[in-house]
């Protein structure tokens, strides 16, 4: 089972690669539905038996590939399966006006999902560290799909930025396996110990991954490629790829060598994330165009993954297990969300054929179904209920209340408002009667697509059990 | 004193000035604001992280095959990044883009 | 059975309101059709639960959501009194609506978020504990946002921002309360309970729990409207008048006034929050806004703008009778909860009708309509003579019961508050009546839209104005009869007193 979700979409990247057009498109679909069935598949036997691993081409570890898979990454393989193909839904239609980048979209598109899949899947240091590096060339190439001079600029600056958080990353690898002698994430956390080795090797991994994953103050290069990439490829890059990286930190400052992490560092990069709140809502607010803005609502939504670590690092076992609850729910939450948000917000700009904010006058009323989709990501992103993100805000907050770190409690709550100030800039226009410009029709299966990942992020606030029961089998992060 | 110098071997003398490498052209990417510039800078800290990684390794762990193995990847993947950078940044300056 | 029942009340809106949506602006007929078929479905359904609980039958749903904390639906007798409320009204609001939008655009979209504000509200009503009760009422707020704005004026938008800023502000001082009460006492604490949950947790330190208890009050005082967080209801008056209406009387007043009723009653528990020594101070909180509304409403010259601050000063009289301890205090707050409601819909339907009809906005406007409309005239009459709280309204029952509950509990300086804000009523609404029945016509109407033909003005508008001008009444006459109001109210608060 695990070997499939990366023999799945490597094989359908290389078809891509070499067959014409047509069937191309015509794969996607099954290749996607047969990835989720695998993702499911995998989700259930792990409920069932708990974590596995698998070594790849029986090579075992550490000149060969190894394999692992627990409650979180089967978590994680299915959100990316099912984000993937309602993306290509979505794609499939909206790409249609785009004949050139269609050709190198789906190639893309696959590669970026076996560099994800095997990310979440992947046991050893150095494996993730190709991962990454994968994930960077198919995330970049999307962005420059369009090859036009903006997307170029935001493309090479995201390259840059992503190239040195690698290294850093690499150098950290290169400092552990010269410690520990072992790449092997459980092994490693058998063993560790808190010497300064250690301590530079994670500050320099750190540092890496807080560059990949746009932490404030080192967000710099995603708005403009979030903001400036075509539809489907916003949408996935800001509800899958940078939780990549996060997921990586979290393996490495929860599971890897917790001991080795002071409180004080885990205040430090919860000082960060309140900085992205407040920074990235801010710079959404002054927004006067609509993809700006939800790019930037991005970096906000990120801040909030941090506050993971503060919270779970020196504190009661009980807080940390909200908190860490509450962290995973709401990367699946903003993963819905944020996709939706992009699509909706994709759909919007195909009908009006602007990007501007005050474009959008008029909307409400003849492109309802999309800004209808945006509202309801829109109700998850502010934390408000029924939703995923009201349950991750809620555990997140009874963490911070039971850890006794009351501070964070002031951005998780004051984070929802702000959210709220830049979204009804959205949605006030909407209301204003007269239109700026004529509306183009729009397919109706864009609405659809995004509306289901919006109705997802609502349902998770009801099914929410679900992940977090899966969450309790995963061994050495779970008290 | 004999000591230190018995440290000084030559697995040791890579990681160091892999570390120097890295250091001095992580301020070269930092400070220069040319693309090709830049690259050329990713490339040198690349290769002091390599020395790093197979200095050190050796000389905690004796002749180790592995991180031979782990270089050769990260040199595979080196090249294709560079690739793909000179392809974006000659796009970029085909379209009116400052180098 | 009886565990889908809860879900099939807010089922029925949610349904509606999701079709409602999808339905065509032109098809009016369809639409229509659709949200009768569903109110009545509503009331039907509601109905079937009042006569559950008679027989103690329970009503109950409930799944986890996460960790430690429940989803619950539950009917018991105060969730009945608040869910027969909104489904009543529902019913009568949602006539007078088809008539007054009537070939206006986007009928489909405010619809769609009238059935949703009903299903929120009906949701609030059933909530169960107090998280789930939270999370009807944010999704209140949203769901009355679009029916706010839903002019798309600079003015309504404008309105919309300062509606959200309190609302959200509230909700999460609200989210804030509900947080530090869960984490502090435990979760069980939020499950509604008759005499209150909170009073065998001995072990908890009364000031703390005091504290929490000004938080959950802050959050909820904002939607009903307690001075100084009552600056978004003026505002909001922008909207069409039957949003007003449900605004006012149904759903998001009501909302925060009942919120303020669970708190006390099942969560903190009456006995316990007098012990503590927080319900003084929200009588007081109360009495400043009764006072304060009413003497705003005397200077408003706007009809519509002085009837919402007569709604900030009346809703104030259910926090007031729950703040007096005693059983008649509680029931006089209590059916108040209904009375204000009744009352207070038929004056909007009545403004509403003036301003669909002649035009009127300004009560200078109003001289001699009496004999124009008189049949909205008379509903207007004795909806504000129930405000005034004369015999025999409605409004007469709710404030001698809240009268005798002052001196019961030994708080005569709240008759005072009541004598004072009776006179202030009258004071701001005679002279309107005056000039309605006895001033001379002065000249054309601002902007005649309906001619007087077989009605006054639009069926459509001028039933529903009639029909709750007789709930008015009726509530008062049969205040006695074993289904009236009064009785369901008096049922509730001897549960309450229960020792």
């Amino acid at each position: 089972m695990i070997p499939l979700l990366l023999i799945i979409p490597l094989v359908f990247a290389l078809l891509s690669v070499l067959l014409p057009r047509l069937p191309i498109k015509a794969i996607a679909i099954p290749g996607l539905v047969l990835q989720l069935i695998a993702s499911i598949q995998l989700s259930v036997h792990t409920y069932k038996h708990g974590a596995s691993d698998y070594a790849l081409g029986s090579w075992e570890a550490p000149l060969g590939i190894a394999l692992h898979a627990n409650g979180f990454t089967v978590t994680l393989l299915t959100l990316t399966a099912f984000i993937a193909i309602v993306c290509a839904v979505y794609a499939l239609i909206y790409l249609k006006r785009y004949e050139h980048e269609q050709r190198y979209f789906w190639p893309l598109f696959w590669f970026l999902l076996a560099s994800l899949n095997g990310i979440w899947l992947s046991g050893d240091l150095f494996n993730l560290y190709v991962g990454l590096e994968l994930l960077t060339f198919s995330a970049v190439g999307m962005v420059a799909l369009t090859a036009n001079k903006a997307s170029l600029q935001a493309a090479i600056r995201y390259l840059f930025a992503a190239l040195l958080g690698s290294l850093g990353y690499l150098a950290g690898v290169a400092l552990l396996y010269g410690q520990y002698g072992t790449l092997s994430i459980q092994e490693i956390a058998l063993i560790s110990t808190s010497d300064a080795p250690t301590q530079v090797a994670l500050a320099l991994m750190t540092v890496g991954l807080l560059m990949k994953t746009a932490i404030f103050p080192l967000h710099y290069w995603l708005p403009p490629a979030h903001g400036g990439a075509l539809a489907p490829v916003s949408a996935l890059l800001s509800a899958l790829v940078v939780k990549a990286s996060f997921y990586i930190l979290a393996v490495l400052w929860l599971q890897l060598a917790p001991d080795a992490i002071s409180p004080a560092a885990a205040q430090v990069l919860g000082a960060l994330g309140a900085g992205a709140i407040l920074w990235g809502s801010w710079c959404a607010f002054r927004q006067p165009d609509i993809k700006m803005l939800v790019a930037y609502s991005t970096v906000a939504q990120l801040g909030y993954l941090m506050f993971v670590f503060p919270l779970s690092i020196g504190t009661s076992a009980a807080a940390a297990e909200l908190a860490w609850q509450g962290t995973v729910l709401h990367l699946l939450a903003h993963a819905f969300a944020k996709a939706a948000m992009f699509l909706s917000v994709g759909t919007l700009v195909l009908a009006i054929g602007h990007q501007g904010i005050k474009d959008l006058a008029g909307v409400s009323h003849r492109v309802p179904l999309a800004l209808f989709s945006f509202g309801l990501s829109a109700v998850s992103l502010m934390g408000l209920p029924p939703s995923g993100g009201f349950n991750a805000k809620w555990l997140l907050l009874q963490s911070a209340l039971s850890s006794g770190q009351w501070w964070w409690f002031i951005f998780i709550l004051g984070g929802g408002l702000l959210t709220a100030a830049y979204v009804f800039r959205v949605f006030s226009v909407s209301f204003i009667e007269e239109a700026r410009h004529k509306f183009a029709p729009t397919h109706w299966l864009l609405d659809v697509s995004a509306l289901t990942l919006a109705a997802a992020a609502i349902l998770l606030g009801f099914v929410s059990q679900w992940p977090l029961t899966l969450m309790e089998l995963v061994p050495g992060v779970q008290s | 004193m004999t000591l230190w110098l018995e440290a000084f071997n030559t697995d040791f003398w890579y990681a160091i000035v892999g570390a120097v490498l890295l250091v001095l052209a992580l301020g070269a990417f930092i400070t220069s604001r040319q693309l090709i510039k830049k690259l050329l800078a990713f490339n040198i800290m690349g290769s002091g992280v390599f020395l790093i990684m197979v200095g050190l390794a050796q000389y905690q762990h004796g002749p180790d095959s592995v991180p031979q193995a782990l270089v050769l990847t990260g040199i595979v993947v080196a090249v294709a990044a560079t690739a793909l950078a000179l392809v974006l940044i000659r796009k970029f300056v085909l379209k009116g883009g400052q180098p | 059975m009886n565990a889908w029942l809860p879900v099939a009340v807010l089922g029925t809106s949610l349904i509606a309101s999701l079709i409602i949506f999808l339905v065509p602006d032109a098809k009016q007929r369809l639409r229509s059709t659709l949200n009768i078929t569903a109110a009545l479905v509503k009331i039907g359904l509601v109905a079937w639960m009042v006569f559950g609980i008679y027989q103690q039958e329970l009503f109950e749903t409930r799944f986890t959501l996460v960790p430690g904390i429940d989803f619950v639906l539950r009917a018991d007798s105060l969730s009945m009194l608040f869910a027969g409320l909104s489904s009543v009204l529902w019913l009568f609001t949602t006539i007078y609506a088809i008539g007054y939008l009537e070939g206006s655009p986007h009928r489909s979209r405010f619809f769609g978020f009238f059935s949703l504000c009903v299903a929120s509200t009906m949701g609030i009503s059933l909530a169960g504990n107090l998280f789930t009760f939270l999370i009807f009422f944010e999704m209140l707020t949203l769901s009355t946002y679009p029916l706010v704005v839903h002019r798309g004026t600079q003015a309504s938008l404008t309105a919309g921002r300062t509606y959200l800023r309190y609302t959200l502000g509230g909700g999460a001082m609200l989210l804030l309360g509900v947080v530090l009460l869960y984490s502090y006492a435990g979760p069980q604490v939020g499950e509604f309970a008759e005499t209150g949950t909170l009073r065998a947790a001995t072990s908890l330190d009364p000031r703390t729990l005091a504290a929490i208890f000004v938080v959950l009050i802050i959050g909820v005082g904002v939607k009903a409207a307690f001075v100084p967080f009552h600056g978004w209801l003026p505002v909001a008056m922008v909207a069409p008048a039957p949003v007003s209406a449900l605004l006012h009387a149904v759903a998001v007043v009501k909302a925060g006034a009942f919120g303020i009723i669970r708190i006390v009653y099942n969560v903190y528990g009456i006995e316990f929050s007098a012990q503590i020594g927080v319900l003084l101070p929200l009588g007081i909180l109360a009495a400043i806004t009764i006072i304060w509304g009413s003497m705003q409403a005397l200077r408003q010259m706007e009809l519509k703008k002085r009837l919402a601050y007569s709604t900030v000063s009346q809703v104030s009289y259910i926090a007031l009778g729950v703040a007096l301890f005693g059983p008649i205090g509680s029931i006089g707050g209590l059916v108040h909860l209904l009375h204000q409601g009744i009352m207070k819909v038929t004056l909007f339907f009545a403004a509403g009708n003036y301003a669909e009809t002649l035009g009127i906005h300004r009560i200078d406007e109003l001289d001699g309509v009496g004999k124009r409309m008189p049949g909205t005239s008379l509903a207007f009459t004795i909806g504000a003579l129930g405000m005034i709280g004369l015999p025999p309204t409605a409004g007469f029952i709710s404030k001698w019961y809240l009268g005798i509950g002052a001196l019961e509990a030994g708080m005569a300086w709240a008759l005072g508050v009541l004598v004072l804000s009776s006179a202030l009523n009258a004071a701001y609404f005679l002279p309107i009546l005056y000039r309605l029945w006895f001033k001379p016509v002065r000249g054309a109407w601002p902007d005649e839209q309906i001619p007087a033909a077989r009605f006054e003005t639009d069926p459509w508008l001028l039933f529903p104005t009639l029909a709750t001008m007789a709930f008015t009444i009726a509530a008062g006459l049969l205040a006695s009869h074993p289904w009236s109001p009064l009785t369901w109210a008096t049922l509730i608060s001897v549960r309450e007193y229960l020792p």
